[in-house]
């Protein structure tokens, strides 16, 4: 599996095809998807299947259809930076000489907070899915802090490329074909894909999932729709100024429910005074959290996919701004 | 296990070196950009492999499962990826934007024009 990982980013490297770079990309974030399924860790996998494999490889070819395809053969050696490489990887290994064995229990990792995420856990926050718990709760600022990355980045993203098309004469991009195929399968299959990411997403407390991935899943099922009926028809399903401000929203249901835990009398985004039981409280400031969280993400997912497919090339009649 | 303990980590750090040598050694822009996704994804698998405990399961609360891996590296990881796509997204809006001013992502004529300019 590992030998499988190294191939396929190899034959990457020595492709000057950016297109299956691209492609080989995709791949290899799906065999790291399962990779980390065999490593126990589910949401992971879900997640990196989720982006890394679909939106990541998504925006790179949004990115090469903009700024074409091939990579030019480089015309220094690459002796020098072989030489630079091999050093570093040199000194990592021999860094790691004293590391625990793989899957050792007594491993450093294993015997601190982790200890007490696993016993208790499960206890004082009503959710069996431990990961669903210490993301939403135990560790609820470094959510907040990363969801805000991501706010940021879909922010910059936009100030970077523009969010609309201007002058409105452009009714967008269009369908990839007007292929009766296409249009059925994706018909069928957007309403399945939609109903998963719901499921994921309200189901994240017992079992595998959360918001971060049903934000995700639930902007791949636009983009496909986008993709496949043009960009006029995604538009009047979901106006562009809404997934914008849906970042905002999402964010500001986060925060609520933080500002609502210290108004009922406890700290910021200690959820457990939102019921009169404890545990309760934490289960649905967990649940509401994790909304907050599915709702920003799927809206930057989706701005930053507008952002890149709003734009045109000097052939297709140019930019309107700039 | 039946492999040596530490096989998991020498593999991150091959992936890692060749993410490494991606970005330092090919002037493509986009292809930089490829590499340091390689070497993210190095860096959240040694995180993952170090949450892995033998014979656990995933950190699920299951009947009749006594051992589960670490919750705590999932979490990071999680979030980690997703943060990680917006980041990458924000990288190739300003590729975008290079070539739009420059007409190349090509790192020798960039430079070229800048010493002519």
């Amino acid at each position: 599996m590992l030998a499988l990982l190294v191939v396929t980013v190899i034959a990457a490297v020595r492709s000057t095809d950016l297109f299956a770079a691209a492609i080989l990309f995709g791949i290899y974030s799906f065999l790291t998807a399962i990779l980390f399924m065999d490593l126990d860790a589910v949401d992971v996998a879900f997640t990196e299947a989720a982006v890394g494999a679909g939106v990541s490889t998504v925006l790179l070819l949004s990115t090469l259809r903009l700024t074409g395809r091939y990579e030019q053969r480089h015309k220094h050696s690459p002796a020098l930076p072989l030489v630079v490489v091999g050093l570093t990887g040199a000194a990592l290994v021999y860094g790691m000489t004293d590391a625990p064995d793989f899957g050792d229990p007594e491993a450093p990792a294993h015997t601190h907070v982790a200890k007490r995420y696993i016993e208790d856990g499960p206890r004082e926050t009503g959710v069996p899915n431990m990961v669903t718990g210490v993301l939403a709760s135990y560790r609820g600022y470094d959510t907040l802090g990363e969801v805000f990355v991501v706010f940021t980045a879909g922010l910059a993203v936009m100030m970077l490329l523009g969010t609309r098309v201007r002058g409105g004469r452009s009714s967008g991009r269009e369908a990839i074909g007007d292929l009766l195929v296409l249009r059925v399968v994706g018909k069928v299959l957007i309403a399945f894909v939609m109903l998963f990411g719901l499921y994921v997403q309200f189901h994240g407390d017992y079992g595998a999932g959360g918001g971060f991935q049903a934000g995700v899943i639930f902007a791949t099922a636009l983009i496909v729709y986008d993709l496949v009926f043009g960009e006029a028809d995604a538009r009047r399903v979901m106006p562009h100024i809404w997934t914008e401000r849906l970042i905002a929203i999402g964010i500001l249901i986060y925060l609520g429910v933080g500002v609502a835990g210290m108004l009922l009398g406890g700290p910021f985004l200690d959820y457990s005074k939102l019921a009169t039981d404890p545990v309760k409280g934490e289960h649905l400031g967990i649940l509401l959290v994790e909304f907050g969280i599915g709702v920003a993400v799927f809206g930057a997912v989706m701005s930053i996919f507008n952002a890149f497919s709003g734009l045109r090339l000097p052939s297709e009649g140019g930019r309107d701004d700039v | 296990m039946a492999f040596p303990g530490l096989l998991n980590y020498w593999f991150v750090v091959i992936l890692m070196m060749i993410g490494f040598f991606i970005v330092i050694a090919h002037g493509n822009l986009v292809k930089k950009i490829v590499g340091l996704n390689v070497f993210q994804i190095s860096v959240f698998l040694f995180y993952i492999t170090m949450g892995k405990v033998d014979g656990g399961s995933a950190p699920i609360l299951a009947e009749g499962i006594e051992v589960y891996s670490n919750p705590l590296p999932h979490v990071l990881i999680l979030t980690a990826i997703v943060v990680g796509v917006a980041t990458t997204a924000l990288g190739l809006a300003l590729v975008v934007r290079i070539n739009e001013s420059y007409g190349t992502i090509e790192e020798d004529e960039i430079g070229a024009m800048e010493d002519d300019a």
